[in-house]
């Protein structure tokens, strides 16, 4: 019995009810670490002792009695940009090396409460900026599907992470397609969930108006339980909405009246020729359950990329202004004086991607050229927002590739900044209208690379969202990686 | 469009970046190829349309400032590159 195979609904089940202890999981899994990271380099930090002190906990819990969480003995990993009191947080950056944080996010906090297991923290591009992350300042995170190829980003470490059966589930975050871009090149489910459904306190913010925290998990049904437990509202966070999450349900039997619209400025040319047939494949399943497909209109999509790294970029200018060199992280010493501490300090510790996008914010937002970006993009935003809001008077659901590409390989884009925007394309309006979306594998490529299904609601419509991607995977079960 | 050294090193200022010649001349070039992609936005109509400021139509969240304790003020000050006792250490501000 291999427990790193196991579901984490299962585990939970069979830890509850006594027929394994967490420790013999968490164990499990640190081995499977062990034997895989040094490879896929996933984690920028294992947990261990803290990780088995916590499995100790939940079966001592047991032993007396006590009742056992949602997520007992549940290894999760968290993306280095979720805070885990005691441990580094650095957003694999070096201006944050060394910061260990003083206290727990709200996920984390409902993640321990729930009798999950933090078994460590991974890779991402620097500051979540990026979409291979090949930006992280330490170390490259391979796909565990191919060695060749990137795990997408930014939340690449979460994702091959989970693909890779490290851990359970793992947590991510997604500004403009961090959770789902990934998700869909490592070959698992990535959720991005409504703005606002999950609490962003103790999350490093990026781009405020668009950040979310999502599950990467094997099966819809830990994405359902891992939603139930992180999300809901928290006074913390005052972005937080008050609508709580589904808890989890079994697949309708069919999707008879369900009606999904496929946005036909999504299938266009530079689509992949691959991408293109396995989600038009994966859409035929959905109708063979009963929904019906049509064609829907979202013609502001054309401006997504344009309007995110106007908007992204300028929230990231003012959100990074804090990494200053006083209260935390690395500090230039060469500085004499307090001006050249902060120059020094955020020159030195800040790589080339965030450097870039914060100059491009500072641009979008300085005297000048306000009116020009960034108040524009701010209507445009509001254009595609409408977008969705009229689609979702036609269908209940929009299905659409997750990312234009199968997996890239290393130092494919990586000296073109704007090849690799485009990766996002697909996963930027989403956020942009605050809706939810996930990313679910919908096949391989001739070359055995997944290929990922995007599925977007409207706001709050999660449950709607899973129970459909829940009877997709009954009637097309997702390839497991191998090994 | 172009974006010349003078243009990327008044940003830096801005940003409170300290830039290397040689990042000077590659943020220019980029810069400028980033910003010519976003000329596009120009095309959208948004004549009446008001700009997004909250995704949800959210509306201020007030509470009453009460301070509550926070149990290990020593790992706050533990983090901070340079400190003197319980304080924070900058350089002198005032002449």
């Amino acid at each position: 019995m291999d427990l790193t195979e196991f579901t984490a609904a299962r585990i939970a089940t069979i830890v509850q009810n006594g027929e394994v202890t967490a420790e013999a999981v968490a164990a499990a899994h640190f081995a499977r670490i062990e034997k895989l990271d040094g490879t896929i380099k996933a984690f920028l930090a294992v947990t261990k002792d803290q990780a088995l002190a916590q499995a100790r906990r939940v079966d001592e819990k047991r032993k007396k009695g006590g009742k056992l969480g949602l997520l007992a003995g549940v290894p999760v990993a968290l993306k280095d940009n979720i805070q885990l009191k005691g441990v580094e947080t650095t957003c694999a950056s070096k201006a944050l090396k060394g910061h260990l944080a003083t206290y727990d996010a709200t996920v984390t906090e409902r993640l321990k409460s729930a009798d999950a297991v933090v078994v460590g923290k991974t890779n991402l591009d620097e500051f979540a900026m990026g979409s291979s992350t090949e930006n992280s300042a330490f170390q490259k995170t391979t796909n565990p599907w191919d060695p060749a190829c990137v795990p997408g980003g930014s939340s690449g470490g979460s994702a091959a992470a989970a693909a890779a059966r490290m851990c359970a589930f793992s947590l991510g975050s997604d500004t403009g397609g961090s959770i789902r871009q990934p998700a869909a090149f490592c070959g698992v489910v990535g959720l991005k969930p409504t703005y606002g459904l999950v609490s962003r306190y103790g999350l490093v913010a990026f781009a405020s108006s668009l950040d979310q925290i999502g599950p990467f998990t094997r099966t819809i049904e830990d994405a359902e339980l891992a939603l139930s437990v992180i999300g809901g509202h928290d006074p913390r966070d005052t972005t937080s909405a008050v609508n709580a999450p589904a808890a989890p349900a079994p697949a309708p039997k069919d999707l008879k009246g369900l009606r999904i619209g496929l946005p036909k400025e999504y299938f266009i040319e530079g689509l992949d020729p691959e991408v293109e047939k396995s989600v038009r494949a994966a859409v035929a399943v959905l109708k063979s359950l009963g929904a019906s497909v049509s064609e829907v209109s979202l013609p502001h999509t054309k401006y997504a990329i344009a309007t995110y790294y106007i908007i992204a970029p300028s929230e990231a200018s003012s959100n990074l202004a804090r990494f200053d060199g006083i209260r935390y992280g690395f500090i230039d010493k060469g500085a004499t004086n307090l001006q050249e501490v902060y120059e020094m300090t955020r020159g030195a510790g800040f790589g080339s991607e965030v450097k870039r996008r914060i100059m491009l914010g500072t641009y979008a937002l300085s005297s000048g050229y306000y009116d020009a970006y960034y108040a524009k993009a701010q209507r445009v935003r509001t254009l595609m927002a409408n977008d969705f809001r009229e689609a979702f008077k036609q269908v209940d659901l929009i299905a659409a590739p997750t990312t234009p590409t199968p997996p890239f390989r290393f130092g494919e884009k990586t000296n073109d900044p704007i090849a690799m925007y485009l990766s996002d394309i697909f996963t930027i309006p989403s956020n942009m209208a605050g809706n939810a979306s996930m990313s679910l594998p919908c096949g391989l490529s001739k070359k055995g690379l997944p290929l990922g299904l995007q599925l977007i609601a409207d706001v709050f419509q999660e449950k709607k969202m899973l129970s459909t991607a829940r009877a997709y995977e009954a009637a097309q079960p997702f390839a497991a990686l191998k090994g | 469009m172009s974006v010349s050294d003078a243009d990327v090193k008044k940003i830096a200022k801005l940003a409170r970046l300290r830039l290397s010649e040689a990042e000077v001349v590659l943020y220019g070039g980029q810069l400028a190829k980033i910003l010519d992609s976003m000329a596009e936005l120009a095309m959208a109509d948004t004549s009446g349309v008001a700009p997004t400021t909250s995704v949800l139509g959210a509306v201020n969240v007030m509470r009453d400032d009460d301070p509550k304790p926070f149990d290990d003020p020593e790992a706050l000050l533990a983090n901070a590159p340079e400190r003197d006792g319980p304080y924070f250490k900058v350089k002198k501000v005032i002449e």
